[in-house]
C-alpha cells in the first residue's frame, strides 16, 4: 500500500518535470520563431525599401543567350534623369569574355554588379550554359584562343544584336566598367562614325591600339568594318595577342583610335586596379611606361572622376568598386570636377540646373556653376565653414 | 498502475501550467529584456529628406552653421604612415582637425600629451578639445586607422541639438555597460563633452588611473564616466537599420556578405551613408578617398538639402 503511494508520488513528480520541460521547449520554440522574423525582417525591409533595385531576374529579359535590360538600375532617393536620357540615346551592348571554369568565380560577380547598367549583356564562353546564360563560341580556352574568341564574339553580336545597340563593349571577367561614364564619353560621337575607344597604347601601330584587359568599345560602324575586314580577308587571325591584332585590323579598315580622356585630359580606361594608379608608382623599367600613348600621370590626376574601367579586379573588388561608384557617397558634397553636359542632350525640359546643384551640371558647365553659386547661400565666415543651404526643391 | 498513470498526468498538467505562469511573469518582469529590445531606445538616425524640406530655409541655414566638427585624432609616432594618411585624406574635411600624440614630432603638427596611458591621453585630449573648441559644437574622436566621412557625420547629427548630451558611434555591450567602440570613432556633442570634463574631476567615479585589478580599456572608461553624468551610448544607423560606424574595413564587410550569399551583397552589409570604416591600409584609404569624393556615375544627382564644398588646396577629393 505504501509502495503504491510512493510510486504514484514519483509519477506525479515525473509528470510535473516532463510537463515543465515540454512547455519550456515549446515556448522557446515560439519565442525563437518570433525573433527570427525580426532578423529576416531587417534584411527583408532592406530589400523592400529599395524595390527598384531588383534581383537580376526582374531586371533582365533572357533572349536566347543574351540578357536584355528591362529596368535601368535605379537607386532610391536619386534623380537619374540625365543618366536615363543617355541610357536611351547611347545604347551599349556589353560582351564579357569568360570561360566555363570562371562562371561561378568571376562572371557571376560581373553579372551582379556593373553589367546591370548595360542595355544588352552577353557572356562569351567555349561552352553553352542556358541558365547563366552563356554563348558557345567554337573555340577552346586559353591565352592562344583570345583573338579567335574575340573575332567570333564580335561576329556574333553584330549578327544577333545589330538593332539593339549602338556601341559594342568588350570586357574581361575581371574588368570593372562604369557604363554610365562610358555613355557620357560616347555621347559626343555617333555610332555611324568608324571609331573605337579604350586605354590607348602606342607600339606596333601607327595610331595606337586599345588594351584588351581595360576593355574597349567599338561604334556600330567600327564593328561593321571589323566584320567586313574578315569577309574580304583584309583581316585574318594574325596572332593571339587579341588587343594588338584587333587594333591592327581596325587600323587597316580605317577605324580611328579615339582619345578617351576626360575634359581635363585624365585617363578613363585603366589597365590596373585603382590602387596601382592612384598610389602605386610604376618602376621606370616597367613596360607600361613605353606603351602608354598619352603621358602617364601618377597620383590623384591619374584617373578621371568619371573613370570608365579598371582591370585585374577580383570578386571582392567588383563589389567594392560597385559600392564606391553607385552607393557610398558624401552627403551634400559638391564635387570639384563638374563635367559638361553632352551637347547631344541639349536643354532638358526640367533643367537639372536648379535641382542638380553640387552633383550634376545644368545647361553647360560654367553657367551651371555660376547658377549654383547664386542659388546657394554660402557662409559669410571665412576659411572654416564651407557649407551652404540649397533652395527648397 | 492506474493511480500512477493519473498522478503522472496530473503532474504533467501542473508542470505545464507552472512553466507557462513562470514564463509569463518573467517576460513581463521589469528587469528582463530580450537582447534586441534594450537597444530600441538608443538608435540615432539622420533626418529624412521630408523632415528637412519641411523646415524653413532660415532654419536649415542655422542647422548648417551649427553642424561643425572638431576632429581629435589620437596618433602614435610609431605609426607614421596612418598619421600622414589621415592628415592627407579624411581629416581635411573636418572643420578643425587636431592631432594628439604622446610625444612631440619634428615634422608634423601635434599636441603633445606626454602620457603613456591610453585613458590618460584620451582624458587630456578631450579636455584640450573642449577648451579649444570655440564655436564648434560637435566632436569626433578617432585614431588614424579609422577613415571617416565627415559630411555623413554632419548629416547624421544635423537635426540634433548639441546642447543636449549625445554620445554616438558603434555601440557594444560589456556586461551592463553600453559603450561606443573606439575603433569606429566616437561622436560627442558639446554638452556631452562638457559633462565629461566635469566627470573627469570626480576622482572617485572617474579616476585617472583605474583600479589596478579592474582596469577597463579607455573606451569603456569613457562610457562609465559619461554614464555617471547621464550620457548614454547611442548607435548610429541608417533608415534600414544598418550601422553607420564600422570597426572593420569595407573589404571585410563585403567578403563576409559574399560568404552569406544574400540576394544583394551590398545592401545587406554596407550603408550608402556610412560614416566610418576601420582597419584599412593607408593605400586603401587613398582609394576610399577617390571612391567617396570623386568616383561617381555620370547623370545621377542627389538633391541634398545642404551643400558642402571641397576643402581648399586639396587634390585627392
Amino acid at each position: 500500500m505504501a509502495m503504491k503511494v510512493v510510486s504514484s508520488r514519483c509519477s506525479f513528480y515525473l509528470g510535473f518535470l516532463v510537463g515543465t520541460c515540454m512547455l519550456y521547449f515549446l515556448l522557446h520554440q515560439a519565442g525563437f520563431n518570433k525573433t527570427l522574423p525580426k532578423l529576416s525582417d531587417g534584411l527583408g525591409t532592406t530589400a523592400k525599401a529599395l524595390p527598384k533595385q531588383g534581383t537580376e531576374h526582374k531586371d533582365w529579359r533572357v533572349e536566347g543567350s543574351a540578357l536584355i535590360n528591362q529596368n535601368h538600375a535605379h537607386h532610391s532617393g536619386e534623380d537619374s534623369r540625365i543618366a536615363d536620357e543617355l541610357y536611351k540615346k547611347v545604347r551599349i551592348l556589353c560582351w564579357v569574355m569568360t570561360s566555363p571554369s570562371n562562371l561561378q568565380t568571376k562572371a557571376r560577380h560581373v553579372k551582379a554588379t556593373w553589367s546591370r547598367h548595360c542595355n544588352v549583356l552577353v557572356f562569351m564562353s567555349s561552352e553553352e550554359d542556358p541558365d547563366f546564360p552563356t554563348v558557345k563560341l567554337s573555340t577552346g580556352e586559353g591565352r592562344d584562343q583570345l583573338y579567335w574568341k574575340t573575332i567570333q564574339a564580335f561576329h556574333y553580336v553584330l549578327k544577333n544584336h545589330d538593332e539593339e545597340a549602338d556601341w559594342f563593349l568588350k570586357a574581361d571577367d575581371d574588368t570593372f566598367v562604369i557604363v554610365d561614364n562610358l555613355r557620357w564619353l560616347l555621347s559626343n560621337y555617333t555610332p555611324e562614325e568608324p571609331i573605337y575607344f579604350g586605354k590607348r597604347f602606342k607600339p606596333y601601330t601607327k595610331q595606337g591600339y586599345m588594351s584588351g584587359g581595360a576593355g574597349y568599345v567599338l561604334s556600330k560602324e567600327a564593328l561593321r568594318r571589323f566584320v567586313e575586314g574578315f569577309r574580304t580577308k583584309v583581316c585574318t587571325h594574325t596572332s593571339s595577342v587579341e588587343d594588338l591584332a584587333l587594333g591592327q585590323c581596325l587600323e587597316k579598315m580605317g577605324v580611328a583610335a579615339g582619345d578617351s580622356r576626360d575634359t581635363l585630359h585624365r585617363e578613363t580606361f585603366h589597365p590596373f586596379v585603382p590602387e596601382n594608379h592612384l598610389v602605386g608608382t610604376f618602376p621606370k623599367s616597367f613596360w607600361y611606361w613605353n606603351y602608354c600613348y598619352y603621358p602617364i600621370v601618377e597620383g590623384p590626376q591619374c584617373c578621371s572622376d568619371l573613370a570608365v574601367s579598371f582591370h585585374y579586379v577580383d570578386a571582392e573588388m567588383m563589389y567594392l568598386l560597385d559600392y564606391y561608384t553607385y552607393h557610398l557617397r558624401a552627403y551634400g558634397y559638391r564635387h570639384r570636377y563638374q563635367p559638361p553636359l553632352p551637347e547631344s542632350l541639349g536643354v532638358l525640359p526640367q533643367t537639372v540646373g536648379g535641382a542638380g546643384l553640387g552633383n550634376e551640371p545644368g545647361v553647360g558647365g560654367n553657367a551651371a556653376e555660376q547658377e549654383a553659386e547664386s542659388k546657394a547661400r554660402l557662409e559669410a565666415e571665412p576659411a572654416g565653414n564651407r557649407t551652404a543651404v540649397l533652395e527648397k526643391q | 498502475m492506474l493511480s500512477e498513470g493519473s498522478s503522472f498526468i496530473k503532474g504533467l498538467f501542473l508542470g505545464s501550467l507552472f512553466c507557462l505562469v513562470m514564463s509569463t511573469l518573467v517576460s513581463y518582469g521589469p528587469s528582463w529584456h530580450p537582447g534586441q529590445d534594450s537597444h530600441l531606445h538608443h538608435h540615432i538616425k539622420a533626418p529624412s529628406k521630408e523632415e528637412l524640406q519641411r523646415l524653413p530655409e532660415a532654419q536649415r541655414l542655422e542647422l548648417s552653421q551649427r553642424v561643425r566638427v572638431y576632429c581629435a585624432i589620437m596618433v602614435q609616432p610609431k605609426n607614421l604612415e596612418h598619421w600622414t594618411t589621415a592628415k592627407d585624406t579624411w581629416s581635411k574635411h573636418c572643420d578643425r582637425a587636431v592631432f594628439y600624440s604622446p610625444e612631440g614630432s619634428a615634422t608634423l603638427e601635434v599636441v603633445e600629451l606626454q602620457e603613456q596611458d591610453e585613458w590618460a591621453r584620451m582624458r587630456k585630449a578631450l579636455r584640450h578639445a573642449y577648451d579649444h573648441a570655440d564655436d564648434l559644437h560637435w566632436f569626433f574622436l578617432a585614431r588614424p586607422t579609422t577613415f571617416a566621412i565627415i559630411e555623413n557625420l554632419k548629416y547624421l547629427v544635423l537635426d540634433k541639438e548639441p546642447g543636449q548630451p549625445f554620445y554616438i558611434g558603434r555601440v557594444a555591450k560589456s556586461g551592463e555597460l553600453e559603450y561606443v567602440e573606439y575603433e569606429s570613432g566616437v561622436v560627442l556633442s558639446r554638452e556631452a563633452l562638457r559633462r565629461l570634463t566635469e566627470a573627469l574631476e570626480d576622482t572617485e567615479r572617474c579616476p585617472e588611473r583605474g583600479r589596478a585589478l579592474w582596469r577597463l580599456n579607455e573606451e569603456k572608461q569613457l562610457a562609465e564616466c559619461l554614464k555617471y553624468r547621464g550620457v548614454f551610448a547611442e548607435n548610429g544607423e541608417d533608415t534600414q537599420g544598418r550601422g553607420l560606424f564600422n570597426s572593420c574595413s569595407v573589404g571585410s564587410l563585403i567578403s563576409e556578405s559574399l560568404a552569406r550569399r544574400p540576394p544583394n551583397v551590398l545592401e545587406s552589409c554596407c550603408s550608402d551613408m556610412a560614416v566610418t570604416f576601420s582597419g584599412m591600409t593607408p593605400n586603401q584609404m587613398q582609394v576610399m578617398m577617390f571612391g567617396v569624393y570623386r568616383l561617381r556615375p555620370y547623370g545621377h544627382a542627389f538633391h541634398d538639402s545642404l551643400m558642402f564644398l571641397p576643402p581648399v588646396g586639396s587634390e585627392n577629393d
